[in-house]
């Protein structure tokens, strides 16, 4: 069963200052099946990083559209639902990962992860317990988990972003360049979790610019080029 | 599943108005003031909805009618109309604006809280900082001073302000301290909704941070719904989950707060995300 559906989608950028117009992706089409890895390739600029950013709502799709199969709404237009379907999906359904950590000042590694817990009604206790399982399946070091995450390296940063998406369970996993910053090791840790996750049967897509990364790990990978998707 | 939430706070076509307006005022306007009679509308037709424990982030320029709204909303200023309902006021079916002398205390001693940027507009300077919370729960029918002291320690304590200094006054205070003390004074009787005006500008960096952590903490914690002006973007997108864009007294763009800030729609939505050091 599809899990998501993308049909035509097109984004545009209006920039009033310049009174231009820029294209990021165009007429794009994709299905992504349950438990699948898509992978999506291309140089910079191509438009990859929209594609995901559409799907997730932070940029709104000039034409198109993206239809998810929730377990709480069932089939739902990621183009038209409310702000607040949305918000809900973000929190319980569907995860974003990128190489930046977007924390707040005076939380902790391990206080991060449990917050995508209490956010969502999770008791403190629980959300404790399952934040450091996350924490320990994504290999951080048990000695940064009480730590402020400002002096963490790209690889650490990377494993509590995936910890903190990941420990919501979402089925469906964006991950948006999450390996640029990382060396080799790194990477072939962040490597073996996705192998992992997608034998949980998340859905994933993912954007790499490393494609010895992708090879084994992808069931199906998309170029992109100049905004259009090739086969 | 559909999400059947009532909003905790909706306003209706909220004005206010300093003037006395003319029939040419809606096409004549220069910024926000009528260029034929003079007329400013500080706030234009706004209207807006806050669902049980959301942050809804509101930006703009100075002058924007922020403040003028969130001032509407604590009563500081009666509108020239518009209407607002609270979901624990007659379960959201009479305009608070319409409410008795006697409601408006209520609502606002019980229902809403409120937190200036300017911490002499909410805390009484000369008074302990336990004697202001004190303030508001007698407001809302406490006697018991035992009791009343309990609760001053224990919100304090959430604040982070040592309960040692709870007798102290708080113009003896810091800036950030103050700022604590007024968020907890605003926390005295469990308020459905937090007003939060400015709260962290011109404090410094780590107190900054202080309070930031306090308001996730509230958010996280009490399931507070909070209404969050504020000129930092950082602390929008800390903070915010849906953000609203004013200018010259309206409501020009709304959305997700992520979207606002990366992909805006408006010229002048663009202009102020673009201009972010």
């Amino acid at each position: 069963m599809s899990i998501l559906e993308i049909q035509h989608l097109t984004k545009n950028f209006f920039l009033h200052n310049a009174n231009r117009e820029v294209h990021s992706c165009k007429d794009v089409n994709f299905s992504l099946e349950e438990g699948e890895f898509l992978g999506i390739v291309g140089r910079s600029g191509a438009g990859k990083s929209t594609i995901l950013k559409c799907i997730h709502r932070t940029y709104l799709p000039t034409e198109g559209e993206m239809l998810y199969h929730s377990t709480a709404f069932g089939k739902i237009s990621l183009v038209s639902a409310s702000e607040r379907e949305i918000l809900y999906l973000r929190r319980s359904e569907i995860g974003y990962v990128s190489q930046f950590l977007n924390i707040m000042p005076r939380t902790t590694a391990k206080e991060h992860v449990m917050n995508a817990l209490t956010e969502i009604g999770c008791d403190k206790q629980r959300a404790e317990q399952q934040a450091k399982e996350m924490l320990s399946y994504f290999q951080l070091p048990e000695n940064l988990w009480d730590l402020y995450p400002n002096t963490f390296s790209g690889g650490e940063r990377l494993r509590l972003n995936l910890a903190h998406t990941m420990v919501k369970q979402p089925r469906l996993m964006l991950l948006d360049e999450p390996t640029a910053s990382l060396d080799d090791k790194s990477k072939l840790l962040v490597r073996d979790m996705l192998i992992r996750l997608k034998n949980e049967n998340t859905s994933i897509i993912g954007i790499f610019h490393d494609l010895n990364f992708m090879d084994g790990l992808c069931d199906r990978v998309y170029n992109i080029s100049e905004g259009v998707m090739e086969g | 599943m559909p999400i059947t939430e009532k909003p905790v706070l909706q306003v209706k076509h909220l004005t206010v108005r300093y003037g006395k307006g003319c029939p040419l005022c809606g096409e004549h306007l220069e910024k926000n003031r009528c260029t034929v009679c003079g007329t400013v509308w500080a706030a234009n037709d706004i209207s807006l909805e806050v669902y049980p424990g959301e942050v809804l982030g509101i930006v703009g320029e100075s002058g924007s009618g922020k403040s003028t709204m969130m001032q509407s909303l604590y009563f500081d200023l009666q509108p020239t109309s518009g209407e607002a309902f609270l979901s624990d006021y007659h379960e959201g079916t009479k305009n608070i604006w319409d409410a008795s002398a006697a409601e408006k205390r209520t609502i606002k001693n019980c229902i809403m809280g409120m937190v200036y940027q300017n911490p002499v507009m909410g805390l009484r300077m000369e008074y302990s900082a336990a004697s202001n919370i004190a303030e508001k729960l007698i407001a809302a029918g406490n006697r018991e001073a035992g009791a009343m002291t309990e609760r001053a320690k224990e919100l304090l304590s959430a604040v982070e302000i040592l309960t040692s200094r709870m007798g102290e006054a708080p113009k003896h205070f810091s800036g950030g301290m103050q700022q604590r003390v007024q968020i907890s004074k605003a926390l005295a009787n469990n308020p459905a909704i937090l007003l939060l005006d400015e709260v962290t500008t011109g404090l410094d960096l780590s107190v900054q941070a202080k309070v930031l952590d306090l308001i996730r903490r509230i958010k996280a914690e009490y399931g507070i719904s909070i209404l969050l002006v504020s000129h930092d973007h950082a602390v929008i997108r800390m903070l915010a989950d849906r953000t609203i864009v004013m200018l010259d007294g309206k409501i020009i763009e709304s959305g997700l707060t992520d979207q606002i800030l990366e992909d805006p729609q408006q010229a002048y939505t663009q202009q102020l995300v673009h201009s972010l050091l």
